[in-house]
């Protein structure tokens, strides 16, 4: 956020971004087939950064806490379906609706865009009147807004276009994650450049003290509505290649619980660090969709794996255990502190616990591993997370940041 | 030359100000003086649109401001620098001056060295988050956020306010700096001594009313000025 000239900082985080596409663009045609898991990931990771940038625009960056992004999504999703897909298929898609009303296709570039524009244009509409209000109010206003057009949707009337509850399948979609990444790369950057600019400055002003920035001559609905239209057209796209990532839209899919989770992938990333909402997402879609699925496999192990099991289980949370008694690990806040080794010391406990009723039962089945438990885990680190680390991973600091040499190091320079 | 005439402002639902006319004449600096409550605020904060006025008439040069939008009004030249500061804390010293010539579309490069020149604490400081300064250099930094826009008025709400002697006086003699460079100031105060000194003229507010009206100097020697306002005893 506050750079002073960080060449080196900058340097290093192109050098990342480059070698990160270049990794995908070469491994991707060259990759062994069990390695789907991991494009699987960045494409929905990537598609999620995409909105959670978005979000945090709004909700980090103008402060305007909206809770709406799943009912842009679905503007999206849908715009770039209904719009899309091959006028031969029509029919078979549309099969109760006589092929619905609209019998032309889009190149699937043109669709994106406008998937966007109506997502901005629904939000001018709706900001019109719910901008007018303020932090819990606007959040619950935009949450209503996303359930209703998740009915309205789901209309039989509205059939001959939106299918009703029925799937809207068949239309194009891309087939290479790097495709994915290039339109959310590029999304990214204009969301960036944006908030650089002399306009991410006035909703910065506006975060902080909307009655200062208006003195200052910003005019507040003016920028508010300007956010809000913005971020609803990122989420509209993010809409658009959701769709493409799952091949169908539904209308029911687009919850607010999918508002929810993008909501706390801003969290965990740092509220008004664009980097941070791009890491945290595909941390979290890499932990729902692949690292913590074990979780949920109930896994039955042999004597000898049991036993191997058991002790690194069991060195590794001792370890732990051990560090939160002795306060191994400084936390840096001091008020903190406490809650930490508390939290640290229980988990690491209800972990052993769990392990010596598994070793002493002698069963091979591995207790608590079923269906669902994930979700139990899950929700336990977001938690710890919230309570912990509630500045998210990276604060409000982005990826160059991090790379600055050290302020003395840097001083000693000045001095020569 | 702003001219305001019987303005009459609500605010929270009384009527915070009553009927009050003042002049401030082009490149002098003009004082409101008066306890807590007596509508100073209100009556600047309805220069600039914060808030609307119930009937009245503000004019600058003769054009009139009351019912235009506080983006237009910034436009015309008239800027206020709000009472406790409020500076964006979380933004830098230097994204802060930014702020303030938003409406600007011209070259501000001179403008924000011209501001450093004034303040050279802001300079040494200028990459640092503004909630880190003290609350003497956050002062300074909503004085030049309000300069960055080039104003021909610039209006402050209380720069004394919780600040030590010593910065206030500081303060101060910037405020008559700025005044030489040519931009006309509105002050208001509650710390009447020091804002008389430096005043061309005064004007005294008591419950939505103007009640004293003097240059500076007849006003600091006002008995009843000295009662109410300067800390003297009656006897």
């Amino acid at each position: 956020m506050k750079t002073i000239e960080n060449k080196r900082g900058m340097l290093i985080t192109a050098i990342i971004i480059v070698a990160f596409y270049l990794f995908v663009a070469i491994s991707e045609p060259l990759a062994p087939s069990n390695w789907s898991m991991l494009f699987t990931v960045l494409k929905k990771g990537s598609i999620y950064a995409l909105i959670a940038v978005s979000m945090n625009l709004l909700n980090g960056f103008t402060g305007l806490f909206s809770l709406g992004q799943a009912g842009f999504m679905l503007l999206g999703a849908y715009t770039y379906g209904i719009l899309t897909i091959p006028v031969a298929d029509r029919a078979s898609v549309y099969q109760y609706f006589d092929g619905g009303v609209v019998q032309f296709a889009l190149p699937m570039i043109v669709a994106v865009i406008l998937a966007g524009l109506v997502a901005a244009f629904f939000a001018y509409l709706i900001g019109l009147p719910v901008l007018r209000l303020k932090s819990d109010y606007l959040a619950i206003a935009t949450l209503g807004f996303a359930e209703i057009i998740r009915a309205v949707f789901q209309w039989n009337v509205l059939g001959p276009i939106t299918n009703g509850s029925n799937l809207l399948r068949k239309f194009p979609y891309f087939t290479s994650t790097l495709s994915y990444l290039i339109v959310v790369g590029i999304c990214v950057a204009a969301i960036l450049l944006l908030i650089n600019s002399s306009y991410g400055r006035a909703f910065k002003a506006i975060r902080e003290d909307e009655v200062a920035a208006e003195a200052m001559g910003i005019n507040l609905a003016k920028h508010k509505m300007l956010a809000f239209c913005i971020s609803s057209f990122f989420a509209g796209i993010g809409g658009a290649l959701l769709a493409m990532y799952q091949t169908s839209v539904q209308a029911s899919i687009f919850k607010s619980a999918m508002t929810y989770e993008i909501l706390l992938i801003v969290v965990i990333g740092g509220i008004g660090s664009i980097s941070g909402s791009v890491i945290a997402s595909f941390l979290y879609i890499a932990c729902s969709e692949w690292w913590l699925r074990f979780l949920d496999n109930e896994t039955i192990l042999s004597t000898a794996g049991r036993t191997r099991f058991i002790v690194v289980m069991a060195v590794i949370f001792v370890a732990l255990l051990a560090m939160m008694i002795f306060r191994i690990v400084k936390p840096k806040n001091k008020e903190k502190k406490r809650g930490r080794y508390i939290t640290g010391g229980v988990v690491s406990a209800g972990v052993l616990v769990w392990l010596a009723i598994f070793a002493a039962t002698g069963a091979t089945k591995v207790p608590l591993l079923r269906n669902g438990f994930r979700m139990v885990v899950f929700s336990v680190i977001i938690m710890i997370i919230v309570l912990f680390f509630s500045q998210g991973l990276m604060g409000t600091k982005e990826l160059p940041d991090l790379f600055r040499k050290r302020a003395k190091k840097a001083e000693k320079e000045a001095a020569k | 030359m702003l001219k305001i005439e019987n303005l009459v402002v609500n605010y929270g639902g009384i009527e915070a100000v009553k009927g009050i006319s003042l002049e401030v004449p082009d490149g002098s600096i003009i004082t409101l003086v008066g306890a807590n409550g007596a509508g100073k605020s209100t009556t600047l904060r309805s220069i600039v649109g914060l808030v609307k006025a119930k009937s009245g008439s503000i004019t600058l040069d003769g054009q009139e401001l009351t019912g235009l939008a506080t983006t237009d009004i910034v436009a015309k030249g008239i800027t206020l620098v709000p009472e406790g500061r409020r500076v964006f804390p979380d933004m830098t010293v230097l994204e802060n001056l930014k702020i303030g010539a938003y409406l600007r579309k011209d070259n501000i490069k001179d403008d924000i060295d011209r501001v450093y020149d004034l303040f050279p604490r802001l300079k040494e400081r200028s990459w640092q988050a503004a909630g880190t300064l003290s609350g003497g250099e956050q002062q300074m930094l909503a004085v030049g956020r309000a300069l960055m826009s080039k104003p021909k008025l610039i209006m402050m709400d209380e720069p004394s306010l919780g600040l030590a002697p010593i910065i206030v006086q500081g303060i101060f003699d910037i405020i008559r700096e700025i005044n030489k460079q040519g931009t006309t100031v509105l002050l208001i105060e509650q710390n009447a001594n020091m804002a008389l000194k430096i005043a061309d003229y005064g004007y005294v507010m008591e419950t939505g009313n103007i009640s004293l009206f003097g240059t500076g100097a007849e006003l600091l020697a006002n008995e009843r000025v000295k009662e109410l306002y300067l800390g003297k005893s009656k006897q």
